[in-house]
């Protein structure tokens, strides 16, 4: 065994490689053999060529002002058949709710009078936007594309952290990671048989389609990006260009007689669905921030009149605020009468006044979040927080109880992961995409495993400085192609039939000649021909 | 210009574009065996191999990717492999060396010292990613900086015919293996068609499109229809003054292949994909014959290859 797991520690944290025994868990088995076998100095070629890669393909994100290549983990994720066969139901049921969710509160709001969900938890969200009211998606999808966050703890197992509806960024580096990972480890891949993630962009295109308007027989569809110095920039490129679409600013788009055009070499042509990645608040100067350049004039009024789809819908943020996640578990219930397939973090409502002396109380040992918060912003980590920052959160939670959730500090799961020269563990969250077409909700098989570099930090995510994993889904039980039907055989060529290729008959003379000139002659510089006599 | 010249450049434009298409087939299967786990390696690699006029192993065999790349990738000696063909390539710029420019021939003979040391990387994606980019340089030096006399012809249009061979052999490994081979997607991969393609009809992708794309499309370069256009225009710009009641072998092989496939139904050429993309083989090398015998003749070259074969 080679020196990369010496002295791996045993960490607080539940380690998904590495077992209480020191030996690795079953779905690692293949991946910790082939590692094994390398050395220190071996797998930091190899990560050199990663991040080679990136650079080279441009594909990074930017970290204050820099164009840095996005970090990629050698060590990927490992997550057994069985295991995802838990993990994509629950995605997908979660999707689901919040989608019934979020139908119901921009709609006849029945979760409220039925008493799941208490009005003012709705209303007072700063997310939840009344300009979405009574715009109805054309196929009732209005959560096209998720990330729901999830992590595993330490007793095993999986829990959802958050969740993303609004514009979940991330899935570029899923399918840039896989095909960098495959031309680094080809033998691993060989070995293991891993489900494959390029069928995304398709599925994505799909969902937009089937999200057109009434009536729209082949839609144009377009990507809206803020522009290229957003910080996802790499990631609107990519997706445009996999699903062959245009890549729209929002100064290419106008609105005129009830439609939104984009300004063409052929003139104005019509868009119908925007897979919009611009916040809610830019989207539309008419309506939102009115010193917008980002969005169009108009759009919501399309939007509402029915002649372009927005996805994600405006007003998605509701659901993704902390607060209404603590219901989650209840709407799931309510809206699909099922029981939750993955379990929630336990979050104390500091609203409830208990809830909130108790959460005062152990302040040092919690975890506390802004309900509006993504990637990690204004978290405070309680145990690592100091006598001043804690009381200065006292008087804020006092002042503002609907503004923030308490959680315990969860013991995020460990992977190895290539530090300096050896394999030390890393606390992961893993954020699967969902696509919803309105008939199914799939699952992209793996996700964007985020890795939190500096040691023992429980904050992972990338605008922190965090890096990635590739994530793999070993295959099921049943392969695809398991039953061989006649029909399918390959037509065995027979070697005469294949029609030879040529070559320069001439160049068959020069390698005769030159074989029997180097046995005679051991050094010889000219050719055959005589017209290249110049040394060259 | 003399024969012997010609001759020459011709097999430069087809060496090149050998290895560029060679290159790119191989990145993809390789990339495909890995990504994909339920990807039948033995049975890919087999079709592969046959289709590139590679001797067949006996069935016991596991044919794998590593034998592959030493059949198609690495074999310094095959001018049927990226290595020989660069090295071939390399061979005939030197026989020209006093009519391709210096720039041309620095290029080429540059690939060929750098080719020991990018053969066999940890990474066979990082070589073709090198050989593309040599080829590339080629082609660009060949287009910005060769006047458009019978030098650019005679390359451009060994360079066509041999993208028409190529990639009807691309199609034909699809056809061959049946739903064990690449998918369409791999092949317009392969071509460096996918995102033109996905352009072109927006992501409403078929299969069907997707053949026709590769088979007839009338502005990419690397489908068939296109390259064989391309090798007619150069047939036409090397003779002006041709025989206006007759038209020359060379053409009238090219000129009836890309007929039948331009003005036939798709549906009707894809039933007989392989049939037609033999055909198209063998018109790309009954055309290269007719162009030896039209403008390289060599009564003693043509002795040697008998004995030499």
């Amino acid at each position: 065994m080679a020196d990369l797991f010496d002295d791996y520690p045993a960490g607080a944290a539940w380690d998904e490689m590495i077992g209480a025994d020191g030996g690795s868990r079953a779905a690692y088995k293949g991946l910790h053999t082939a590692l094994a076998e390398l050395s220190a100095g071996e797998l930091r070629g190899r990560a050199e060529t990663l991040a080679r890669s990136y650079l080279a393909q441009g594909v990074t994100f930017d970290f204050a002002g820099e164009e840095r290549p996005f970090p990629l983990d050698v060590v990927p994720r490992v997550v057994a058949g069985d295991e995802w066969e838990h993990v994509a139901p629950g995605v997908a049921q979660r999707v689901r709710a919040l989608e019934a969710f979020l139908a119901d509160v921009y709609g006849p709001q029945r979760a409220i009078t039925d008493g799941v969900i208490p009005r003012s938890t709705v209303v007072s969200s700063t997310n939840f936007l009344r300009a979405a009211r009574g715009i109805t998606p054309p196929n009732g999808v209005r959560v096209h594309v998720s990330g729901i966050d999830l992590i595993r703890d330490s007793l095993d197992g999986w829990r959802v952290l958050e969740d993303n509806v609004r514009v979940p960024s991330g899935v570029s580096y899923v399918l840039s990671n896989r095909r960098a990972m495959a031309q680094t480890f080809p033998e691993l891949f060989a070995a293991l048989r891993i489900r494959p993630v390029a069928d995304y962009p398709r599925r994505l295109l799909a969902a937009l389609t089937a999200a057109a308007p009434h009536g729209v027989d082949e839609p144009t569809v377009v990507v809206l990006t803020p522009g290229v110095f957003n910080s996802a920039y790499y990631e609107h490129s990519l997706l445009a260009r996999m699903m062959g679409v245009e890549l729209v600013e929002g100064r290419d788009l106008f609105c005129a007689s009830g439609r939104v055009w984009m300004r063409t070499t052929q003139g104005r042509r019509r868009v119908d669905v925007i897979y919009r990645r611009v916040d809610d608040d830019y989207l539309d100067p008419v309506v939102f921030r009115n010193d917008s350049f980002l969005g169009s004039p108009g759009l919501m009024t399309c939007a509402r009149n029915g002649t372009v789809t927005i996805a994600n819908a405006v007003g998605n943020g509701v659901a993704d605020d902390k607060l209404v996640y603590t219901y989650v578990p209840d709407l799931i219930r309510y809206y699909l009468s099922e029981e939750p397939i993955l379990r929630n973090v336990d979050t104390w409502r500091l609203e409830e006044p208990d809830a909130l002396e108790e959460v005062l109380d152990r302040l040092d040992e919690l975890v506390v979040k802004p309900v509006d918060g993504s990637g990690g912003k204004g978290l405070v980590v309680g145990p690592r927080a100091s006598q001043h920052e804690l009381a200065a959160l006292r008087v804020r939670l006092r002042e503002d109880p609907r503004g923030w959730i308490a959680q315990p500090v969860v013991q995020l799961s460990t992977i190895p992961t290539l530090i300096g020269d050896a394999l030390r563990p890393r606390h992961t969250d893993l954020r699967p995409f969902a696509v919803n077409d309105g008939e199914s909700v799939f699952v992209l098989p793996g996700g964007l495993t985020r890795v939190a570099l500096p040691e023992g930090e429980l904050v992972v995510n990338s605008s922190q400085g965090g890096g990635s994993k590739d994530t793999w889904v070993l295959g099921g039980a049943v392969p695809r192609r398991a039953v061989r039907l006649g029909s399918d055989l390959p037509q065995s060529v027979a070697q005469d039939e294949a029609v030879p290729i040529d070559s320069n008959p001439n160049d068959v003379r020069a390698q005769v000649m030159q074989q029997q000139q180097t046995r005679s002659f051991p050094v010889t510089s000219s050719s055959e021909s005589g017209g290249g006599g110049a040394a060259c | 210009m003399l024969s012997r010249i010609a001759e020459s450049l011709f097999w430069i434009g087809r060496y090149v574009e050998r290895a560029d298409d060679t290159a790119r087939l191989l990145d993809v299967h390789v990339q495909i065996l890995l990504e994909d786990p339920w990807a039948e390696e033995d049975l890919a690699c087999r079709s592969l191999l046959s289709v590139m006029d590679r001797p067949a192993e006996p069935s016991h065999v596991e044919v794998g990717r590593e034998y592959v790349l030493d059949m198609l990738a690495y074999d310094r000696f095959a001018p049927s492999s990226i290595a020989g063909s660069l090295v071939s390539a390399r061979e005939n710029a030197r026989r020209a060396r006093e009519t391709i420019s210096t720039e041309l021939w620095e290029a080429l003979n540059a690939t060929w010292n750098q080719l020991p040391s990018h053969m066999r990387p940890a990474r066979p994606h990082d070589y073709f990613t090198w050989v593309r980019e040599r080829a590339a340089v080629v082609a660009g030096i060949t287009d910005s900086a060769t006047s458009r006399d019978d030098t650019w012809n005679f390359m451009v249009l060994g360079r066509s015919i041999e993208r028409a061979d190529m990639t009807a052999r691309l199609l034909t490994t699809r056809a061959l293996a049946g739903s064990a081979g690449p998918s369409w997607t791999t092949l317009l991969r392969s071509c460096g068609a996918h995102e033109a393609f996905l352009r072109m009809y927006r992501g409403a992708a078929s299969d069907e499109r997707a053949a026709g794309f590769l088979l007839t499309d009338q502005l990419f370069p690397r489908s068939i229809v296109f390259a064989l256009n391309q090798a007619e225009s150069c047939l036409a710009a090397l003779e002006p003054t041709a025989d206006r009641a007759a038209v020359d072998d060379a053409r009238r092989h090219i000129g009836y292949v890309r007929t039948n496939l331009e003005y036939r139904p798709l549906i009707e050429v894809l039933d007989t994909l392989p049939k037609e993309m033999e055909r198209v083989q063998r018109a790309c090398s009954a055309a290269s014959d007719a162009i030896r015998g039209r403008y390289f003749p060599s009564g003693s070259a043509t002795n040697w290859v008998g004995e030499a074969l």
